[in-house]
């Protein structure tokens, strides 16, 4: 093999599991470190930048870095990254001296934002402080998009939601609310320099069974019905409901109706426990509030008594592993079910569609009804539409909204620039600085701590169940978060090894607990897995490799199980091995500002 | 030296041995040595042989006396018997720890001011006993402890940190066992795990006496340019003469090698240690032999490794003495005091 690049900037960036596996590349070890230090402001304010709304995605982020978390991998539970990040946005001071500062003189160019969700709100807080001029165009009375509309307010209060979007659109855009949107021609006609559609995937799916049409005032599409709750025109649920779905709006949908005076709440899904598409926490907190989910049962027919909807037949399917891995459901061989019902949820998923965009005004559609974009500047068709969120690539999630509007802001400036799209984008970096303070003195907490995951506390649950608006996790208070704080492995702190300064003693091999280094004679990358101290069998982390030693040999290190505990550092007699910390430079707009 | 101790999370596949246990649960307390030093990867050879062998810790008895090397048994098998006894004094500790029961594993770590200096009378004495133990010593030809003085197995004209050359002959800790009698002699060097753990096995398993003379450089003193104790020099004068591999009793054989140039040592416990010899007309049954080769190569400032000389029919002290089976200390009251009768009749035969 080659000796390793580490001058590269997705080399080490890959090493940090969790920043690489977040959309918006938030740098999770040192805003963790933060934490640790009481430094909540800042902690909140590296989050801010990346991901734009910290306290929001603190409470309800999908978490691609938790299962990405190298701790999954060295022992067992996952820093509760998540969590950590909302302490920050709990016990952070005042942020106001942190705040880029919008031009009062704009640059003279004028773009539209149309919806007012996530990706829209991230574009605006991009290009502002750039001196655009920001018109934001909502069908809604308020900004917010799909977080105001489709979470809860027992997972997400009022209030965290309205700070962080009040503190975006207080920055000076010109908001258009109870702006239906009914042609984008027209707004093509307004004349902005640029347009960025941020509409989401606002249709909830339906399903065509018999007796569907007959029982229609008794079935509601979720995220409807969530969104009628959000902005009050909907107060109470009665009867029995049947929530039919495995997502997060499913298990949205039968939390809320416990909390609205359903009579009895149970979830249908037509899959397997463990395929299913809401995320583990969600499932847990329905469960534990007493709610059924029912597995493996597709719906067959709605049962009516002249319009009047009586419950639903479900077939029985057991999900056998094909070779593929995936699972096939066959009939189980049980008879139908019956179950009783007076509403119903349907929450099997959402998608795209943008029926006021008209097809010949040069934005192509593709056959999923998605539009046709460039993967990295997220421009359409026609140059000046740009798209991000759910209504980019059908839906995600709230941090890949921030990704997205990242590219996006960077894209729009450079098109109002009269720059290319590609050969201008500002390049990654990474900068390594040595964390060495004295003799076996790092700036950050080297020593592991085996401690398990912490358990967050949650609200009283018969007062919880009482009142839609009390939140059911509490979040961890600073102590608790601060020793959570402590299993993170910093992972941004790399292992970075001279081979000129190497004498080849064998202390760092001695020393590692996870047995990563080996000096070995190179080889081909899937020969050379096999000999090394341990057999490295993740593929997917990479080996670093370096030059050729005195011997004849390399040193190899599997970056797979890596504690970034320093020991090879520590016990290295020559300083060929140091403890730097990798800050990695996904660029932003902000790049540009200065 | 680091205060910060190894974390117990230990490489999800890291193998089990016999007694299901992995090589983590053969290490010791954490090394306050300095970085780099070659005793820690001693050490480390000492946990890996250990814990391949699967042999349960808690019959090891870990002797040793003063110096660097000597602070090293804390390092390793923590669930072990030890004993760090007075400066040159551990073979006096080993020979009653090895009398008192000769079931225990003794492993006596020493260093070249330990054993070549204050206690090379001790030296001398055990190895001309053939206690049955592992005596490694731990050769960095300096006094570390005390900050870098010539110690007595450093080279004529090897020179300090300074630049002084050593101006006396230097004991040869090997020489001196072949000529006294230890059944197994070998040397080998801390920076060569692949040939000092199958050396460090057979030793183990050796009946008898067996010797380690282990060239384990010292990072802070002697691992300059005019060392001759140095990683590299001992890397650039390094005469093999075998690469070792050590092949547990349950393992299949296979003969992979050609004629002459492998020799395969049966060791009573059923094991092999397989000699993959660099120069195949070596004998390494030869004690005159071994002893002759080992004065030449160190007359041309080579460093000669390997395993130099075995005697596969080595007797210990026990066989000497003719001792029972059972360990000493194991006997009950009733075998050792038979009685005034027995005594009477014993008294009795030496009219």
């Amino acid at each position: 093999m080659k000796p390793t690049n580490i001058f590269d900037p997705n080399y080490f960036h890959k090493v940090v599991d969790c920043q690489w596996a977040c959309p918006a590349h938030t740098p999770v070890p040192e805003y963790i470190r933060l934490i640790a230090q009481e430094r909540y402001t800042e902690a909140y304010m590296l989050n801010w930048d990346s991901n734009v709304f910290p306290g929001i995605l603190g409470r309800t982020c999908d978490r691609p870095c938790e299962p990405a978390c190298r701790r999954v991998r060295t022992e067992e539970k996952p820093v509760a990254i998540c969590r950590l990040k909302r302490v920050a946005a709990d016990h952070k001071g005042d942020i106001s001296a942190y705040l880029p500062r919008v031009p009062s003189r704009k640059n003279g160019k004028r773009i539209a934002l149309l919806g007012a969700g996530p990706a829209s709100l991230a574009v605006a807080r991009d290009l502002l402080p750039l001196g655009y001029e920001v018109h934001l165009f909502e069908k809604d009375p308020a900004g917010g998009g799909m977080m105001r509309s489709q979470i809860p307010a027992f997972r997400l209060p009022a209030d965290v939601l309205e700070e962080e979007v009040d503190l975006i659109l207080n920055m000076g855009v010109e908001c258009h609310f109870n702006h239906e949107i009914a042609s984008m021609k027209e707004m093509l006609e307004m004349g902005f320099d640029a347009y960025f559609v941020g509409t989401g995937a606002p249709r909830g799916r339906d399903l065509n069974l018999p007796g569907r049409e007959e029982v229609d005032e008794h079935i509601s599409i979720g995220i409807d019905w969530l969104s009628s709750v959000a902005f009050g025109h909907t107060n109470s649920i009665s009867g029995d409901v049947i929530v039919m779905g495995g997502g997060n709006t499913a298990m949205d949908c039968c939390r809320t109706s416990k909390r609205l005076g359903a009579n009895s709440v149970s979830v249908v899904v037509r899959s397997a426990f463990e395929v299913m598409k809401a995320s583990d926490w969600e499932k847990e907190d329905a469960m534990s509030e007493g709610i059924p989910i029912i597995n493996n049962r597709p719906p067959k027919e709605f049962v009516h008594d002249d319009g009047k909807l009586k419950g639903v037949v479900f077939g029985c399917v057991k999900p056998v592993k094909g070779e593929d891995g995936r699972l096939r459901y066959e009939p189980s061989g049980e008879p139908d079910v019956f179950l009783k019902a007076d509403r119903i949820l349907m929450a099997i998923g959402q998608e795209n569609h943008c029926p006021w965009i008209e097809r010949d005004i040069g934005i192509q559609f593709d056959k999923w009804d998605c539009p046709v974009l460039d993967e990295t500047t997220l421009q359409s068709t026609h140059p000046k539409v740009f798209f991000g969120g759910d209504s980019a690539f059908g839906p995600e999630n709230i941090i890949w909204a921030s990704a997205h509007a990242h590219q996006a802001a960077i894209s729009i400036h450079l098109f109002c620039q009269g720059q290319d799209l590609k050969a201008d984008r500002p390049p990654e970096g990474v900068n390594l600085l040595s964390t060495k303070m004295g003799i076996h003195e790092w700036s950050y907490d080297s020593e592991h701590d085996p401690a398990v995951r912490y358990l967050v506390p949650h609200a009283d649950k018969k007062q919880a169940l009482g009142n839609i608006k009390i939140e059911v996790e509490l979040g961890f208070d600073r102590r608790l978060g601060a020793k959570e704080a402590q299993r993170c492995l910093n992972c941004d702190v790399q292992t970075v090894f001279t081979d000129q300064l190497c004498i080849e003693c064998d202390a760092c091999v001695d020393i590692c607990p996870m047995d990563c280094i080996s000096f070995t004679d190179n080889g081909e990358e899937d020969e050379l897995r096999q000999r090394l101290t341990a057999p490295a069998l993740t593929t997917e982390q990479d080996l670093y490799v370096s030059g050729q030693l005195a011997t004849g040999r390399v040193m190899v290190k599997d970056e797979d199980l890596c504690l970034h505990c320093g020991l090879c550092a520590e016990r290295c007699p020559t300083n060929a091995w140091d403890m730097q910390r990798a800050v990695v430079h996904v660029p932003q707009l902000g790049s540009y500002a200065g | 030296m680091t205060f910060v101790a190894k974390p117990r999370t230990r490489h999800p596949l890291l193998p089990l041995n016999e007694l299901d246990l992995t090589r983590r649960d053969y290490e010791g307390a954490v090394s306050t040595l300095c970085a780099g030093c070659g005793h820690d990867s001693v050490s480390a050879a000492i946990v890996q042989a250990c814990a391949e062998l699967s042999l349960p810790p808690h019959r090891f008895a870990k002797l040793s006396g003063i110096g660097c090397s000597s602070k090293t048994p804390s390092y390793f098998l923590d669930k072990s018997h030890g004993f760090n006894s007075v400066h040159g004094r551990m073979p006096s500790v080993a020979t009653g720890a090895n009398l008192a029961n000769r079931a225990l594993y003794c492993i006596g770590v020493s260093g070249d001011g330990d054993s070549a200096s204050i206690g090379l009378g001790q030296f001398a004495h055990i190895v001309r006993r053939r206690i049955n133990m592992l005596y490694i010593v731990d050769n960095n030809g300096t006094y570390g402890l005390t900050k870098g003085q010539f110690s007595a197995t450093n080279d004529r004209g090897s020179t300090s940190k300074r630049g002084v050359p050593n101006l006396y002959e230097p004991i040869d800790l090997a020489s001196m066992a072949l000529q006294i009698g230890a059944s197994f002699v070998g040397r080998s060097f801390s920076g060569d795990k692949r040939q000092l753990v199958p050396l460090i096995k057979a030793g183990l398993m050796h009946p008898g006496m067996a010797f380690l003379d282990v060239i384990s450089p010292c990072v802070a003193f002697n691992n300059h340019n005019g060392s001759t104790k140095s990683f590299q020099y001992v890397r650039e004068h390094s005469a093999k003469l075998m690469e070792a591999d050590y092949i547990a009793p349950s393992a299949e054989i296979t003969a992979d090698y050609e004629a002459g140039a492998a020799e395969d040592v049966n060791m009573p416990d059923g094991s092999t240690l397989r000699l993959r010899k660099v120069e195949a007309s070596y004998d390494v049954h030869d004690r005159i032999g071994a002893l002759a080769h080992v004065q030449r190569c160190q007359e041309q400032g080579e460093v000669l490794t390997g395993l130099l000389y075995v005697d596969p029919d080595a007797a210990d002290c026990h066989d000497v003495l003719g001792t029972v089976e059972t360990p000493l200390n194991a006997l009950a009251e009733a075998d050792l005091c038979p009685g005034s009768r027995e005594l009477d009749r014993l008294n009795e035969s030496f009219r």
